[in-house]
């Protein structure tokens, strides 16, 4: 999705004026829409996403992609609005409420200043996220001076401090090396000390182990909970891979075809899932903490073009219990978001009681 | 002991110090020294060996096929032509370095140091010559390519920046008017507008040392027609590697820091898109040094081109052969500058 | 790859052997080597890309990608081989296929000495040993339709199946799951899954014996892969294949590989049966591995003890550390590991390992002074657990040093105190 966003330009904001009142949640977003226009039709790459976040907090945003879970990070960090040129704008609209500032409406210069002091971002591939140009250091540095009002030589030291904190090994002279010096390993840790020298309230961290060796993301995995404790701070991670998101996340948000799909505490989504694609997702991982599997329960088909969404619940086409009877609904509704247990949420029009019936008796002892 | 293990694991690696860097120009230096030597070989080679396989007496050559019998002996023996190749190679390497001295019976021929070779067309040594036409020809490139960096490189920025809409396509239909525009062409119709239509610049040329004001003005059409075409040329790559870098993921790390988009811009596209633009300066201007023959036609400047020009319709080899080589040195320097720059901006290449 | 390689074939003059032999079904398939046979026999085998420098392309060292592995594949089954990037498993792949030339070693496929054949000698070799790649989208030829592509071994092959080549296709299109009818496509039109079955259809069409797979389903999202992973598994049984299946994904490995091989820095540490693998691993970075892998499991989160955090990366290939290449980073590590290569040797019945102080078996060289100081900066335990944990961690680690070396201890203890905030590894 990302490089849809990077392709056809961005954004044009349309305020929606919205009766609600602020949210007393740290991060509330509302009704999120992201839509790249292109010469295929409209990609709606994120449909309408809410989700609360607090401090102290990790959500976890799962998805396979093309899910629209990169789209909602940049949306949050008004990258789909900084800097894009050209004709074709991503249109977005609904809330982003941070720290009581809505973000979509606000004045751009006033969320380049909250960018990278309130909300930070790690990226995926830690190489080409820093600038092969510059040091480590001078990154860092840019990084904090933006925010701070300091000369060169206090930024620099903490940038020192911040290196060490991460567990970089001689910070006072790897601070000089530039990205290409650095292992992967290394960088990502370079590209956590930049993201946190502001102290951020907020960090999105997109993929963040993906590049990296198993070995090396455990590593980075544990950097990131112990960074979390000492500063406090929320965080989402965004990933494709269940196993980290069990490692980090407080919440689980599961999104498929720009959506949420389910959205629960870790433990809830993981031991009483109520979606089939998260059925999906569990059943297709070989895990190694259990006994061998016999076999994997693949789901069927491929993930839906996001011009054409299906009308109905997007999972349909795949959905191997599409087959079963529901209640008062058609196909061509789609499925919204409903409370299956405490701050627990799935969107599917199988009634719960079926689901908990599927879930008990015909997933969970395969897996 | 274990401290010398664990050096491969956790130890910085090399790095780029001040060392490296002066190693790498000192290997770049070499470079450049053993690839002039080479093209000095290939050059005398191609003028001195290659018409005596096609049969042809290079000697006929350099004073012209109307010559008498006596006097083709004559520079036959002051060239040394009849000696082996290799000692005419040795001794045109020494004539750069000690000067030359031609002799045929009595008449003797001094070049002094250092020598490119004797015009016996014209009576006259070659490095004059070069010396006295160079500094047009640097003045024509230089000028120009101060133009065109500035106009090509905005318009290519600009254009990157606006994809889509009508500034961007107006501008690429301009670049593409001046890419495919010959210059004797747009020469020309600056020529008969600006200076014997609405008579605003004087079309000839004035040597610095007279007058200041006169040498400029002559040189503005020249400048602007060359930049033209140039210009075009590096808005295109301008805007091609803008777009590229705009969409890499340091530019959006960069925009994520909470930086303005003029610093994104100006600092961290801008240095990246800016590494192609300098390997086509350095080529292009390496080219122009050696003689912008159809500017300097068009406007009838005494540069290189219009010498080399001349000289070819003359057949002059030795002023070929002196301009040649004064092109493959301004072309081994000119990218000599580039790598350096190169080193500096990219600190990726200081190792490699 | 497999194309330049099958390109290069095109060049030999047509084989006289090129009777149909294609188009066999899975059931009437004759094998020359029976279930559980060697198939392929790997020797010694080396692969170093020279690094050149300067004017006159000096070597100044190489990259020992593959430096000195000994295996063997037994038909029928299939072998997992896991490691980081960079420990050589990809060329270790391209090197039984002969896609690459071996530095040194020796590569038997049924028998025969393959190492050295030329294009010509492999040409037969080639139907008989397939190979899979990473990414469905470069490997491909985007202007090819995959009628094309899935029929072109038959063309390079000079074979000419049962009912035609268009016929062949469209069976071997229905046996990795895809519509026959599609055979006039273009690999745009595909999503990353299909892409990777038409790449298994191509590896099938001349009913290879071995098929190599490298990375076969890292590029593709959780819920394909389990489609993938599948589909492999089902094509095995039918058709009887023998797997080579190289991945990172240890998970995955496990799921599809009766036997594993772990490896780093350009050598097998240990080689073993699926079960004692992740039962008992027994070298250090295996044990190490396995435990790095995140759980999909929010409850285990509070059992992060049994995590081994490695420090630091990888080593460089082309100084590989001397000795036991991993005793830069194993917190077991003693004065021998850092002087002697262990040899790669079956503790265990089916069960080999590389490794002086091996996990879950006899010490190989119990007497040796324990290198704690290294140890220590080796690893460190995640959890920063109770005082009860951290007690009881150190009595254990107490216990290891009074074990290994008595006179030693009163210096190690000194060690152990001060490390005491982060308690080593005390594997009992």
């Amino acid at each position: 999705m990302t490089d849809l966003s990077k392709s056809s330009g961005a954004a044009m904001t349309e305020p929606v004026v919205s009766d609600s009142p602020a949210p007393t949640a740290f991060l509330e977003v509302r009704d999120l829409k992201v839509h790249f226009p292109t010469d295929d039709g409209l990609v709606k790459s994120v449909d309408g996403l809410s989700f609360t976040l607090e401090k102290g907090k990790t959500l976890g945003i799962v998805g396979e992609s093309g899910s629209g879970k990169s789209v909602t990070s940049l949306g949050i960090m008004g990258l789909h609005t900084a800097g894009q040129y050209g004709k074709r704008k991503a249109r977005i609209s609904g809330e982003i409420w941070l720290d009581g500032t809505e973000l979509l409406s606000a004045d751009p210069d006033h969320v380049r200043k909250l960018r990278g002091r309130e909300m930070a971002m790690i990226f995926q591939d830690p190489l080409s996220a820093l600038h092969p140009y510059y040091t480590i250091g001078q990154q860092i540095v840019e990084a904090y001076r933006i925010h701070h009002d300091v000369d060169k030589k206090t930024a620099k030291r903490r940038a020192v401090e911040m290196l060490d904190r991460v567990g970089i090994p001689q910070p006072d002279k790897r601070v000089d090396n530039y990205p290409h010096e650095f292992s992967g390993g290394m960088r990502q840790r370079a590209m956590i000390a930049m993201s946190l020298v502001n102290n951020p309230e907020l960090l999105i961290a997109d993929e963040p182990t993906t590049a990296l060796d198993v070995t090396v993301q455990a590593q980075i995995l544990d950097l990131i909970r112990d960074l979390q404790k000492e500063f406090g701070s929320a965080v989402i991670i965004i990933t494709h891979d269940l196993g980290v998101v069990a490692e980090l996340s407080d919440d689980i948000l599961v999104m498929y075809g720009g959506r949420c799909i389910e959205r629960g505490p870790a433990e809830k989504v993981f031991y009483e899932p109520r979606h089939p694609y998260t059925w999906g997702l569990l059943g297709s991982m070989p895990r190694l903490d259990r006994d061998q599997q016999e076999r994997l329960i693949p789901v069927k088909g491929s993930p839906p073009s996001l011009i054409n969404i299906p009308s109905g619940c997007a999972f349909n086409p795949r959905c191997p219990y599409a087959d079963v009877p529901k209640d008062n609904v058609t196909r061509t509704v789609r499925p919204e978001l409903s409370e299956v247990g405490s701050q627990h949420w799935a969107a599917c029009h199988m009634t719960q009681e079926e689901r908990e019936r599927i879930w008990t008796e015909e997933i969970a002892p395969k897996l | 002991m274990i401290v010398g293990h664990r050096k491969t694991s956790g130890g910085p690696r090399s790095a780029a110090g001040p060392r490296a860097v002066l190693a790498y120009l000192i290997r770049r230096l070499f470079a450049a020294a053993v690839m002039l030597v080479v093209i000095i070989l290939v050059v005398f080679c191609i003028f001195f060996l290659v018409p005596r396989w096609a049969g042809v007496d290079p000697a006929t050559m350099f004073v012209g096929k109307q010559a008498d019998p006596g006097a083709i002996e004559a520079v036959r023996q002051k060239l040394g032509l009849g000696e082996p190749i290799f000692v005419q190679v040795w001794e045109f390497f020494k004539g750069l370095f000690v000067g030359r001295t031609y002799a045929a019976g009595g008449d003797v021929t001094n070049c002094a140091a250092p020598c490119f070779g004797y015009s016996f067309r014209n009576e006259q040594a070659i490095w004059p010559v070069l010396t006295d036409r160079f500094p047009v020809t640097l003045a024509l490139a230089l000028g120009a390519a101060v133009l065109w960096l500035l106009f090509g490189v905005a318009a290519g920025v600009l254009s990157a920046l606006k994809r889509g809409t009508l500034w961007d396509r107006s501008a690429m239909v301009v670049a593409l008017a001046g890419v495919s525009l010959p210059i004797y062409f747009t020469g020309l119709l600056s020529l008969a507008i600006f200076s014997y239509g609405l008579g605003w610049l004087d079309a000839q040329y004035v040597p610095l040392e007279e007058s200041f004001g006169g040498w400029f003005g002559g040189m503005i059409l020249p400048w602007v027609t060359l930049a033209f075409l140039y210009a075009a040329m590096y808005a295109r790559i301008t805007r091609a590697t803008m777009l590229e870098v705009m969409g890499e993921d340091y530019i959006r790390t960069a925009r994520a820091k909470g930086l303005r988009e003029p610093v994104v811009i100006g600092k961290h596209a801008m240095r990246s898109a800016m590494t192609p633009v300098l390997t086509m300066l350095g080529m292009d201007l390496g080219a122009l040094i050696g003689g912008a023959i159809l500017t300097e036609t068009t406007f009838s400047l005494p540069g290189l081109g219009q010498a080399v020009l001349k000289a070819i319709s003359d057949k002059d080899l030795p002023v070929i052969l002196g301009v040649t080589l004064i092109t493959s040195l301004a072309v081994i320097i000119a990218n000599l500058v580039v790598d350096i720059l190169y080193a500096v901006i990219d600190p990726r290449v200081r190792l490699a | 790859m497999s194309e330049n390689a099958e390109d290069n074939a095109v060049s030999i003059p047509a084989q006289s052997d090129g009777a149909a032999k294609g188009a066999a079904k899975g059931a009437t398939l004759t094998k020359d080597v029976a279930p559980g046979e060697t198939l392929l026999k790997v020797t010694g085998l080396q692969k170093h890309f020279p690094i050149r420098k300067g004017l006159l392309q000096r070597q100044v060292g190489a990259v020992r990608a593959v430096d000195g592995i000994d295996f063997e594949v037994r038909a029928g089954e299939t072998l997992g081989v896991v490691g980081e990037s960079g420990c050589g498993k990809s060329t270790m792949g391209r090197l039984i296929t002969r896609l690459l030339e071996p530095t040194a070693g020796k590569v038997e496929f049924e028998g025969r000495d393959i190492t050295h054949l030329g294009v010509s000698g492999m040409r037969p070799m080639r139907r008989d040993v397939q190979m899979i790649f990473q990414d469905p989208y470069s490997s491909l030829n985007p202007r090819h339709t995959i009628g094309t592509i899935i029929g072109a071994p038959f063309k390079l092959q000079g074979v000419e199946p049962e009912g035609g080549v268009k016929k062949e296709v469209q069976r071997l299109l229905s046996v990795v799951g895809l519509n026959p009818e599609h055979y006039n496509r273009y690999p745009h039109e595909f999503s990353g899954g299909q892409r990777q079955r038409i790449g298994i259809a191509r590896a099938l069409a001349l009913n290879p014996k071995l098929v190599v797979a490298d990375e076969p389903v890292s590029a593709l999202d959780v819920s394909i892969q389990a489609q993938v992973v599948n589909l492999l598994d089902d094509l095995q049984q039918e058709l009887g294949l023998t797997y080579v299946i190289i991945a990172h994904d240890l998970s995955v490995v496990r799921h599809v590989s009766d036997r594993i091989a772990v490896m780093y820095l350009g050598k097998i540490v240990e080689l073993a049966d699926r079960e004692s693998l992740y039962k008992a691993p027994m070298h250090p970075y295996t044990k190490a591995l396995m435990s790095a892998v995140p759980i999909p499991d929010p409850r285990r989160r509070s059992a992060k003890s049994e995590r081994i955090l490695l420090k630091g990366d990888v080593p460089s290939p082309i100084a590989p550390p001397s000795g036991c290449r991993f005793h830069t980073r194993c917190w077991k590590a003693t004065e021998i590991c850092t002087k002697q290569e262990p040899p790669l040797i079956e503790l265990k019945p089916g069960q080999q390992v590389a490794c002086h102080h091996p996990e879950n078996a006899e010490d190989q060289a119990p007497q040796d002074t324990v290198l704690l100081s290294a140890a220590k900066e080796a690893v460190e335990l995640v959890a920063v657990g109770t005082a009860a944990e951290l007690a009881a961690a150190e009595k254990a680690s107490e216990a290891a040093v009074e074990e290994t070396a008595v006179e030693e201890t009163a210096v190690e203890k000194s060690a152990v105190e001060k490390s005491s905030d982060r308690p080593e590894s005390t594997d009992k």
